[in-house]
């Protein structure tokens, strides 16, 4: 490693030293020490999966340090206190386009939230943010979703958010990745208008665009972890003799890394024949009142190859999806060899490569695994397959991986195994979405020979789309496309010239501009103007310091979570549809499906007596019609069998030959009932109701088989308390609210803090000075009022679907039910520490509520049957006492006195939970 | 025969994918192993250690032999309140049955006349109450009689109602219960396997690379079809055999083919559901919000919690066109009652007719769907 040519006399922003961070096995960084100068623009440069991220979330204090130290602004970054009282001072924008934006909020919302996080005041804020706005050309669309964005304005929301609070650091991660060229330039005098006004300022940035970080002060190479070299780019480039930066990074890497590594040369096309491969006219593709790709026309000679250059959104993934057949166009045609590309034409596909822009194989399948599915799903022979299996993989250099996995490949590997896959049935055209982005310049070279000698050697048509300029200029043909439309289509060089600028970017600008200029003034034409502004970044009166608020509990933050999570949720159909619509239905269907009820038994007599007798004793059960329902009498035992069998009949009643004699004589002739008992519940309550019948019968003067009162028996007088007509329903209605108060809630409390884990956005959390309190408190309010209106909802249809009215005390019910949610969005709380994915949050927290819900807390066996493990649990689950909060006041009438215990207890849940997750929820990423 | 051929391959690479996805094979295991052990013996429907209380006003020997009639396991201990406790006890849910005699119930019944027991019943535990309250009657009758008359011999009534119960004499509730948890697993597991190999392809982008392969929407479905539906048939069968039949001792009445032959229409429904919400959900959190919502429909109103004949007749006519309730109820036909096809032939014409229209519909939903992927 080289040591820093030229070090800043003021002391560094950044000192690093000795960091090293792995993931699992993987070894992100390795053994780093560096000094960043402050004051300064420094770029980190390297392709990806170098580390750069991982050093760059490490200096934000987003990331746990596992190995090392890190010095920001003066103090150890690993120490929480010091990242409390700095990080006001640090900005940071992930990697990815809008990682940390809130999608569903609009311009103006997401960078109000980080203001509110960063405890400007409410006067201080709408001023501060229009200021940003303004300055980054986002001032004519603060109402616009931020899923609605392009890539470029997404980014400029981003830093918005990040600038909010004037940092002394400010810490870029790919900010230009996927961004049209004339976003990017804008962007970048964005930051340098900043700078003017804020000299102090340092600026870290790490790109994979390497031109991009020729203008910048001081430079720092990095490669598998480690860092190859820092400097001025001047300075790097003297030392290497290169004249532009991505040569020298090539010439900086290790000597086992370049070998192999040429020069590309592209042997000129012979243009022998002139056949012509893809024929687009007119192509247009709309989604909705989108219109993505507007009236392409293109058309490419066999054995060219064609470059497609535009930024992530431009349309042109759409654009090579209506070429290849997989989706169709709305309007205009396209052909390939003169046959139409009409979706499903299995002939045209036979010819056809493609590869995806993301890597699109089975990443759970080896090397080899990948290629033989797709050789037999091109029903390529078998020895034929092996022979050209076995070429290709020579060829590609695949040999050393092709029992690893495919998601275990370096990235530039993984892109060969692609191509290999996408070239194994020897298509005619190759069809390459964004090929080689993120991938280092030697395995992009090398991946462009193989590209050369396709197009070369065996004359195969290649369509290939990047955003690298310096790819762009390799093709013989390129086509320039902004906004679903193409700007300009021609040889490289030509287009150049024709500009007179001085390379592809500045002509592709140029035309950008041409076409902003000539199309009416709105949407993104304004971002120009409003970037030269001067004032950018100034604010006419900075803010007041803002280190005091961190620290402690900020009411202010925590309530700019709850209101962020309020607009997250009320925009969200799905979530909404889960929260009001699913315990709507779920009511419904537990309602009128579970029930204990066992009514209109079909039964069917069995009389092998016919007597006047057997007549009167079967009558009785036809007379009870709540319980049976008759059915046609059977007349052999076989039948009886059958039917009972079929689940015609859940009974058969058969009276014996000579009944009636038997009966008249006082001999105690036996009746035999037979009853289904596949299951057991129904088939005992059936069993009871006969018997029942038979009793009554006996006992009943009027009935005909009347002999009498028996001597020495009391008579027992069944009370049945709280539901005296013993319906179910009284029973399981007012259960169902303790069941699907803990269970929705739960599962949205548990998704929205994983959520922003899976998305990103969670880095807010980590690098604005919210506490964890506040960020926990903030996300449950609104679920507990989500879960408060469901209440209300589900006690209205208690009533009126159900005819169940709370008999009890509902005022005390509704505080019972508060205390109950607040506990149940903290079991929710509690899963979302330490589940990763939403699916897995939701299966989980399904998991845990439904079971002891369903089995411990007095749903279906009351809680005083329980024995052992079981009972232990029923006591210590909330939904037991909420159950009986909820049966007692629907049902049996409670007041207020009975539900205090139960009150008691759910509010100890409260701070238990709360702890768990406090507990649990990490400050930083792991 | 390309496309046998496609599905077949398409459909081993399925396998593999499922095989190397350890978490999901552990999911599966559990769920046809464990789960099932573990809902059927847990909480049982029958009347199991039931909290019972006496109120004894009469203090008579009688009264002291009633309260020693009831013992575990069907009955706790009682315990001995007073009357001016019940009230209390009961709101507090601390007993579901409190017997009351009487003062001077012993010497009027000897006396011939009728004394009243009072039996209170909490009648918010339904599935205790009502037959519970019938084991308490029949055993205070029992009892009296034979305390009275001083004899153990049982008393018989004019008419002796003879009960057989059929298909599972002892009414053990494990029986039932472990063959719905396996209806349950069938449905939740063939959804979640086949929605989540749907949303995965189109996750990781492994449809585009698919669709642009001569191959149909059709053959790409119907090898996820069959790939997922055979895993669930190797595991249901699996679990038939080990845990129900070996470990809960179950008996399988009728013919083990028929059940798997009406196992697999099933499962021809299933997965086509799974289809269908992998496609029409636009991610997996989408995805497993929605499983629950179906999935609590399926299972809760297929008559395996509770039976069918019990549900208001207008959502009976709804439930008919629920494959779920067809399953179970064959099953219980065929493990059970050991019916043949002729007793089940209409179920698996229903399910069958079900999982092909639902199969027809998701096919045409999946292919529009592929054809609009951004």
């Amino acid at each position: 490693m080289l040591p820093p040519a030229s070090q800043s006399a003021s002391t560094p922003v950044v000192s690093i030293k000795d960091v090293t961070h792995r993931y699992r096995s993987v070894v992100a960084l390795d053994g780093i020490s560096l000094d960043i100068p402050s004051g300064r623009m420094v770029g980190i440069i390297g392709p990806d999966g170098v580390g750069k991220s991982t050093l760059m979330s490490l200096i934000a204090g987003s990331k746990k340090m596992q190995q090392g130290k890190v010095i920001v602004l003066d103090g150890d970054i690993a120490d929480a206190r010091h990242r409390g009282t700095v990080c006001p001072k640090i900005a940071y924008m992930p990697q990815g386009l809008g990682k940390n934006l809130y999608l569903e909020l609009s311009v103006y919302e997401n960078v109000d939230f980080m203001a509110r996080l960063f405890g400007l005041s409410a006067t201080e804020r709408p001023i501060r943010v229009k200021e940003l706005l303004d300055a980054t050309g986002l001032g004519p669309f603060p109402e616009r979703p931020a899923g609605k964005l392009s890539g470029g304005m997404k980014q400029k929301v981003g830093l918005c958010g990040a600038l909010v609070h004037e940092p002394d650091l400010l810490i870029l991660d790919e900010p230009t990745t996927g961004v049209d060229p004339l976003s990017r330039r804008q962007f970048w005098t964005l930051i340098d208008d900043i700078r003017k006004g804020r000299p102090s300022m340092s600026v870290v940035i790490s790109t994979a665009y390497m031109d991009e970080a020729q203008q910048w002060d001081w430079i720092v190479a990095m490669d598998a972890g480690r860092v190859l070299a820092t400097g001025t780019p001047a300075e790097l480039m003297e030392r290497t003799g290169t004249k532009d930066l991505e040569k020298c990074f090539i010439a900086l890497l290790p000597e086992e890394k370049r070998s192999g590594h040429k020069e590309l040369t592209i042997p000129p096309r012979t243009a022998a024949k002139s056949e012509i491969a893809i024929d687009a006219k007119g192509l247009t593709r709309r989604f909705g009142s989108f219109t993505a790709v507007d009236h392409v026309s293109l058309s490419i000679e066999r054995g060219e190859i064609f470059g497609f250059l535009g930024s992530n959104g431009c349309g042109k993934s759409t654009t090579m999806k209506m070429l290849t057949g997989l989706l169709p166009p709305t309007e205009g045609t396209a052909t390939l060899f003169g046959q139409s590309v009409e979706a499903g034409s299995l002939e045209v596909r036979k010819n056809l490569g493609y590869m995806t822009q993301a890597f699109s194989l089975y990443g759970e399948l080896t090397v080899r695994q990948n290629l033989v599915l797709d050789a037999r799903l091109y029903h390529i022979p078998s020895e034929k397959a092996k022979a050209r299996i076995k070429e290709l993989v020579e060829k590609f250099g695949l040999g050393p991986y092709l029992d690893s996995l495919a998601s275990d490949l370096p990235l530039g590997m993984r892109q060969r195994l692609s191509l290999a896959v996408a070239v194994l049935h020897e298509p005619e055209m190759l069809i390459l979405d964004e090929p080689t982005s993120g991938v280092d310049p030697v395995a992009r070279d090398s991946f462009w020979e193989l590209l050369i000698d396709l197009s070369r050697r065996q004359g195969v048509t290649i369509f290939v789309t990047t955003h690298f300029m310096n790819e762009g200029m390799r093709c013989d043909r390129i086509s320039l496309m902004n906004a679903g439309k193409v700007l300009a289509c021609d040889v490289p060089q030509k287009l150049i010239d024709e500009r007179g600028a001085a390379s592809l970017e500045d002509a592709f600008i140029g035309y950008m501009e041409d076409a902003i200029a000539g199309a009416s003034p709105n949407g993104e034409s304004k971002d120009k103007a409003a970037t030269s502004t001067p004032s950018a970044g100034q604010s006419a009166a900075p803010p007041t310091p803002l280190e005091h608020r961190a620290g402690r509990f900020s009411l202010g933050r925590m309530l700019a979570y709850t209101a962020n999570e309020t607009m997250q949720i009320r925009r969200d159909p799905i979530r909404l549809a889960f929260a009001f619509i699913g315990s709507l239905l779920l009511m419904l269907v537990f309602g009128f499906g579970i029930t204990t009820d066992v009514e209109h038994i079909r039964y069917a007599s069995f009389d092998l007596d016919q007597s006047p007798e057997s007549r009167t004793y079967l009558e009785q059960f036809a007379g009870s019609n709540r319980y049976f329902t008759e059915t046609t009498p059977v007349y052999s035992a076989d039948e009886a069998l059958m039917r009972l069998q079929s689940n015609d009949v859940a009974l058969v009643i058969e009276v014996p030959p000579d009944f009636g004699r038997d009966f008249c004589r006082g001999s105690k002739p036996d009746v035999s009932a037979q009853v289904d008992g596949a299951n057991p519940f129904r088939g005992e309550t059936v069993a009871q109701y006969a018997q029942g019948v038979n009793d009554t019968m006996l006992r009943d003067p009027a009935s005909g088989l009347y002999t009498g009162p028996n001597k020495y028996t009391a008579s027992i007088q069944e009370r049945y308390m709280y539901n005296p007509t013993f319906e179910s329903i009284y029973s399981i209605v007012p259960s169902i609210p303790a069941l699907l108060l803990v269970l929705i809630p739960a599962i949205l409390m548990a998704v929205s803090v994983v959520r922003e884990k899976e998305l990103g956005s969670i880095i807010n959390f980590y690098v604005t000075p919210t506490g964890k309190m506040e960020y926990l408190l903030g996300k449950q309010i609104p679920y507990i009022v989500i879960g408060m209106i469901n209440f209300f909802i589900l006690a209205l249809m208690a009533r009126v679907v159900f005819g169940v009215p709370i008999k009890g005390s509902f005022l005390t019910l509704t505080l019972c039910t508060l205390l109950y949610l607040a506990a149940t969005t903290g079991i929710g709380m509690m899963t979302s520490t330490f589940t990763s994915s939403q699916v897995a949050a939701v299966f989980v927290t399904a998991i845990i509520t439904i079971v002891p819900t369903i089995q411990f807390s007095g749903l279906l066996q009351p809680v005083s049957t329980l024995e052992g493990n079981a009972r232990i649990f029923g006591l210590i689950w909330p939904t037991t006492y909420y159950m009986h909060s909820s049966v007692g006041a629907y049902t049996k009438g409670l007041g207020p006195a009975l539900m205090i215990p139960d009150i008691i207890f759910l509010s100890c849940c409260i701070p238990i939970f709360w702890a768990v997750s406090f507990a649990g929820l990490r400050k930083q990423e792991k | 025969m390309t496309t046998l051929l496609n599905i077949l391959w398409l459909g081993l690479k399925e396998i593999r994918s499922l095989a190397s996805d350890l978490v999901m094979i552990m999911f599966v295991i559990y769920a046809f192993t464990m789960a099932i052990y573990v809902q059927a013996t847990g909480t049982s429907s029958e009347v199991n250690n039931a909290s019972i209380a006496f109120v004894d006003e009469d203090g008579s020997a009688l009264s002291k032999e009633l309260f020693n009639a009831f013992y575990p396991p069907r009955f706790q201990v009682p315990e001995a309140i007073t009357a001016s406790e019940v009230e209390d006890a009961m709101d507090k849910g601390r007993f579901i049955f409190v017997v009351a005699i009487p003062n001077r119930f012993e010497s009027d019944l000897r006396a011939g006349r009728h004394p009243d027991i009072q039996v209170n019943i909490d009648a918010t535990a339904m599935q205790q109450a009502g037959i519970g309250a019938n084991y308490i009657k029949n055993i205070i009758n029992q009892r009296i009689a034979t305390f009275l008359k001083r004899t153990d011999e049982m008393v018989r009534e004019p008419v002796n109602l003879v009960v057989r119960m059929l298909f599972n004499p002892n009414g053990e509730s494990a029986w039932f219960k472990s063959v719905v948890a396996i209806i349950n697993q069938v449905t939740l597991l063939t959804i979640v396997l086949c929605g989540a190999a749907v949303i995965r392809e189109r996750e990781h982008g492994t449809l585009e690379h698919l669709l642009v392969m001569p191959l149909t929407a059709f053959e790409i479905a119907i090898a996820k079809v069959w790939a997922n539906g055979l895993v669930i048939l190797i595991a249901t069968g699996a679990s038939l055999f080990l845990i129900v039949q070996m470990a809960l001792k179950v008996p399988f009445n009728g013919s083990v083919i028929l059940w798997f032959v009406g196992v697999v229409l099933y499962l021809f429904f299933t997965t086509a559901l799974g289809i269908f919400l992998g496609t029409s959900s636009r991610s997996m959190a989408q995805f497993a919000l929605l499983i629950i919502l179906v999935v609590v429909v399926l299972q809760l109103l297929s008559g395996g919690s509770t039976p069918v004949e019990s549900q208001p007749q207008w959502l009976q006519y709804i439930t008919f066109f629920l494959p779920s309730r067809h399953f179970v109820s064959f099953s219980q036909v065929i493990i059970y009652r050991g019916g043949g096809i002729r007793a089940v032939w209409p179920n698996f014409l229903m399910v069958g007719a079900i999982g092909l229209g639902f199969f027809v519909y998701s096919l045409v939903l999946f292919r529009k769907s592929i054809a609009v992927t951004k």
